[in-house]
């Protein structure tokens, strides 16, 4: 029996999440007229679509054969390199960039490179620049879900394929094609999805009429060009986009097994294949993070004006956001696990469906005629940067909530708990560590993010993102650098103290 | 006295009734087929279930509209009896505090009942750190803390070999012997049920049979 207290706490984080969407949505309306769609916003939706559709195909592709690779190859430092292609998840997106545009960027090591040796240089600029760093930054996560599955093929079918000595061929079509074939779709629906809505990426790696996406058009129309019209039907544009893109995701959507399970032991012969794929993919990933360190060290205890305001603002937009997204989604996973309704996936998903700087044009059209927008950035920030964490951590919380649901519900009945001593007592302590992982995933989420403070214009107050972009404009190369180092530093800081604070007293 | 009155429940693929009482401080052991509905005649006296007719009376009170906590009926089930991330004295002392803050004397009493059941000594352990039989002796600690006139046991201690069984029988029993609690316990074992209890009742064929004398 659903206490009364946790059912208060779910619908009010539900129509916490409604009111901010539905409502900053609301504003748009008046403003979007479809009939003004202009060939520039016809050709961003298509830019978009184009970026985002490759991007998730490259990233599906690429993970096939690294995930393969990773699974199959047991060697010493094996779990420090899993680690470090996971690191991109929570790496701040400007810095990823930053990275890559020292490797790969007008000035970079490879083009230096072929430069020496007498080639042209590549640009790192437009489509192919925008697709590269979405598949730097999300190949991690399509390949984790790939190990992830072929972790949960159960030891006996690979002993059984290698007794009936299967061939290469024979196993993939009986034990890895089943897999892909079920885990591909989800991965590709949701890379597509995250794409969508890419902001930093195209900010800095696109732009012009022929690489710009709607989440990048929204921005310059309300920044430079101050077209409210225009920006609204962007936004309006933009979730009709998401929302689509999200019904799919929801139907395609097949969830890979948790236990990690990359402890299993299956024997199979690693061919020298996959240590070329291996060393490939430790350059990609490991080069541009050393990168962002060598560049930022230079100038790191020598800081620019206002780099504490910034880190300080980034920080409290972190914690903030991240308690608040941890604490809704808790709620909401607690109140389905309960045997709550589907209105709570519902009301969980809802901010996939949009995307910040769509809410963002809208809170800039509901706050106008009552305040000067940019007063109100910092706080918008931390709600919008709650709410686009919120489906991933409901995800992450809603198996483990049902876990502890089945397994002592009966028992927390029969003791008679009241619906706080169920939180403190047992909820929270056997949720601890996915709390802590939720808690530090979202907190460095939201370190990176450029979103509703860019918008407003608020350059009076910005976070640590955006001074290492204003720096970067400015043309203080060393000075950005080192900012983008801070900010690297203090996100994977976050990420490490939350995930080992919840780990820390793991009771069984 | 347990007085099961006309009950009916009304499960996924079957239905189960029951008609008879049970006095007080009897030891019944319930028995029959799997899939009979034992553990099911279990969840609805201690209100996991809520019959579709019928009604549950101890001694005159009307149970059927009650919470599991509102009813004088302490459970042991098969597994999942202790949080794992609380100790042995955490978990016991929730009998009487249902997670509100203890107090040092209910913690004393706490301690006490672990020292009964053989634990002394094990208090700071986590569940983890013991054995299946010091877990089940864990359980019962807080059962003999809790002190309820009604008694279930789903099988808890089914997965102990047949020995460690018999001693945790024995000590149920004893502790129930304390209290003058009815207990209910659900076993595939004649020879448990010989050790254990004054009377049977057999499920089968949809019906709960009354209490008869093994």
């Amino acid at each position: 029996m659903a206490s009364r207290a946790g059912k208060i706490g779910a619908i009010a984080a539900a129509c916490g999440v409604g009111l901010l969407i539905i409502g900053s949505l609301g504003f748009l309306l008046p403003h979007a007229n479809v009939a003004n769609l202009t060939a520039a916003d016809l050709a961003a939706l298509r830019f978009t679509l184009l970026q985002a559709a490759l991007s998730a195909a490259a990233s599906c592709i690429l993970a096939i054969p690294l995930a393969r690779a990773l699974f199959r190859a047991r060697f010493w430092g094996s779990g420090a390199l899993v680690r470090l292609i996971s690191a991109p998840f929570i790496l701040p997106s400007l810095a990823a960039v930053v990275g890559l545009l020292a490797i790969f960027g007008r000035g970079g090591v490879l083009n230096d490179a072929l430069t020496a040796v007498g080639a042209p240089q590549i640009s790192i600029f437009g489509l192919g620049g925008v697709v590269l760093a979405h598949v730097f930054l999300n190949l991690p996560l399509a390949t984790r879900m790939l190990m992830n599955g072929w972790a949960d093929i159960p030891t006996e079918r690979f002993r059984l394929a290698q007794s009936l000595s299967f061939g290469r061929w024979a196993m993939f079509v009986h034990l890895e094609w089943p897999l892909l074939r079920a885990l591909l779709p989800s991965a590709f629906a949701v890379i597509f999805l995250v794409c969508l809505t890419s902001f930093s990426v195209a900010l800095i790696l696109g732009g012009g009429p022929r690489a710009t996406t709607i989440e990048l058009g929204i921005y310059q129309s309300l920044r430079f060009e101050f077209d409210l019209g225009r920006a609204a039907n962007l936004a309006m544009m933009q979730t009709a986009l998401c929302f689509m893109a999200t019904l799919v995701m929801a139907a395609v959507w097949q969830p890979s097994g948790f236990g990690t399970g990359l402890d299993r032991k299956v024997l199979l012969r690693a061919a020298w294949l996959d240590g070329c794929i291996i060393v490939l993919a430790t350059l990609f990933f490991a080069l541009p993070l050393a990168a962002i360190a060598a560049r930022g060290m230079a100038g790191l205890v020598d800081l620019p004006n206002g780099f504490w305001m910034a880190a300080g603002r980034s920080i409290f937009i972190a914690m903030t956001s991240a308690f608040l997204a941890v604490w809704a989604a808790l709620m909401l996973a607690m109140a389905r696990a309960r045997g709550a309704g589907v209105w709570v996936d519902l009301a969980a998903m809802l901010p996939l469906g949009t995307s910040s700087l769509a809410l963002g044009v809208g809170a800039f059209l509901a706050l106008r005629p009552v305040m000067p927008p940019q007063n109100a950035a910092l706080t918008l920030a931390v709600f919008f940067n709650a709410a686009m964490a919120l489906p991933f951590v409901y995800r992450l919380l809603l198996p483990n909530c049902r876990a502890v649901e089945t397994g002592y519900s009966r028992l927390m009945a029969s003791l008679g708990m009241s619906g706080w001593a169920k939180l403190n007592i047992v909820f929270l302590p056997r949720l601890a560590p996915i709390l802590g992982f939720s808690l530090g995933l979202s907190a460095a989420m939201a370190m990176g993010d450029f979103g509703v403070i860019a918008l407003f214009g608020a350059a009076d107050q910005p976070t640590l993102p955006i001074l290492a972009a204003l720096l970067m404009g400015a043309y203080q190369m060393q000075a950005a650098a080192s900012v983008t180092l801070w900010l690297v530093l203090i996100a994977f800081a976050l990420f490490w103290l939350f995930d080992y604070l919840g780990g820390r007293d793991v009771g069984a | 006295m347990l007085v099961l009155d006309h009950i009916k429940l009304s499960l996924d693929s079957y239905s189960l009734t029951a008609d008879f009482s049970i006095n007080a401080g009897t030891r019944v052991a319930v028995m029959g087929p799997s899939g009979a509905g034992k553990s099911s005649l279990l969840s609805a006296i201690a209100g996991f279930i809520a019959p579709t007719s019928g009604g549950i009376w101890l001694d005159g009170q009307n149970l059927t509209a009650r919470d599991p906590a509102q009813r004088p009926v302490s459970v042991l089930f098969q597994d999942q009896n202790l949080f794992p991330h609380l100790t042995l004295l955490q978990n016991v002392v929730l009998g009487l505090t249902a997670g509100r803050r203890a107090t040092a004397a209910q913690l004393a009493q706490a301690d006490a009942a672990l020292a009964k059941v053989g634990l002394a000594g094990f208090s700071g352990r986590k569940p983890a750190q013991v054995s299946g039989g010091q877990m089940g002796r864990a359980a019962l600690a807080r059962v003999l803390l809790q002190a309820r006139p009604i008694l279930l046991l789903d099988e808890p201690f089914a997965a102990l070999d047949s020995d460690l069984r018999h001693q945790m029988l024995d000590l149920v029993v004893q502790v129930a012997a304390q209290t003058n609690a009815t207990i209910l316990m659900v076993t595939h074992d004649d020879r448990d049920a010989v050790r254990f209890a004054t009377h049977v009742i057999d499920v089968d064929h949809g019906v709960a049979q009354p209490p008869r004398s093994t």
